[in-house]
């Protein structure tokens, strides 16, 4: 079988290319979708953990089902914001919000 | 260990799936035009529900194929469609921009990897070859997820709701076109 150390380490690499890109992106979106990377990778660490350690329950299954339900809720708000933001600026990269600057 | 021993059916799918992960996860990180970094986020995202269903948690992988695959990722196409201009390469980033990123994530990686080699003690940690034994059917979710007992999360579930719709009256509020101002 494999070992747990293999989906943390999957995780790892998938957590650390959306920090990636959450700080390389300009444009909104495409911070948003680093976003998403970066949930999943926390919840395969849920899962695995769950999977391995307590296969008789399901602790970190109903917490990665929670965390799918909010990574859903937080992305239609924001993706409502950049639209917004969108239609004040003309443009939705990141350097276009700077009111709260000075 | 041979290799032949390491060529079972099990590992071989492991492998795969989380090559298409990691490789759709750095393409979508990577790739210029937006469109094309959802489409690799899709792969990312279905390569995650296969390996949930590896570990024999169905509910969990139909959860994340219709929820993110095809919820969230159609938001993603909308507003990409909505906002971007298709076709215009958004991304001019500057070079010493994506190169301290790298350098930072990079070195959190390796970070967390050498971490989890040097002190995670995953000896006595189970096997898990009791994948197939040991199904989760779908009245053990049901009566976990809507219990009040110990471990059951009813509140949670409860809570949820309630976010939910604050947070489609949020985002109607927030999108929504301002006609006094003109």
């Amino acid at each position: 079988m494999i070992p747990v150390e293999f989906y943390l380490v999957v995780s790892t690499l998938l957590f650390f290319i959306g920090v990636f890109g959450f700080i390389a992106r300009k444009n909104l979106v495409g911070v948003l979708m680093s976003i998403e990377l970066i949930l999943n990778a926390v919840n395969i660490n849920f899962v695995a953990f769950n999977r391995y350690l307590f296969p008789g329950q399901l602790e970190g299954y109903i917490y990665s089902l929670f965390v799918i339900v909010v990574a859903a809720a937080e992305t239609a708000v924001a993706i409502a914001i950049i639209m917004n933001i969108y239609r004040r600026k003309g443009n939705e990269t990141v350097n276009s919000i700077k009111e709260l600057k000075n | 260990m041979e290799i032949v021993e390491l060529l079972t059916a099990n590992n071989i799918i492991f492998v795969l799936l989380s090559m298409v992960i990691l490789a759709g996860g750095l393409l979508s990180v990577l790739t210029e035009k937006l469109m094309h970094a959802a489409f690799y986020l899709f792969l990312t995202l279905v390569g995650i529900a296969g390996l949930y269903l590896h570990m024999n948690y169905e509910f969990l992988a139909a959860a994340q194929l219709s929820v993110y695959a095809g919820g969230i990722l159609m938001l993603f196409i909308f507003a990409i469609v909505l906002v971007h201009r298709i076709g215009e390469n958004s991304e001019s980033v500057s070079c010493k921009k994506k190169g301290w990123a790298a350098i930072a994530s990079f070195s959190g990686a390796v970070l967390v990897l050498a971490t989890l080699f040097i002190y995670g003690n995953f000896a006595n940690c189970p096997a898990a070859d009791a994948f197939t034994e040991s199904e989760v059917n779908m009245k053990l979710i049901g009566t976990t997820l809507l219990g009040t007992g110990k471990n059951q999360y009813l509140l949670p579930f409860e809570a949820t709701g309630i976010l939910l719709l604050a947070c489609i009256i949020g985002a109607l509020v927030i999108a929504n076109k301002e006609k006094e101002e003109k």
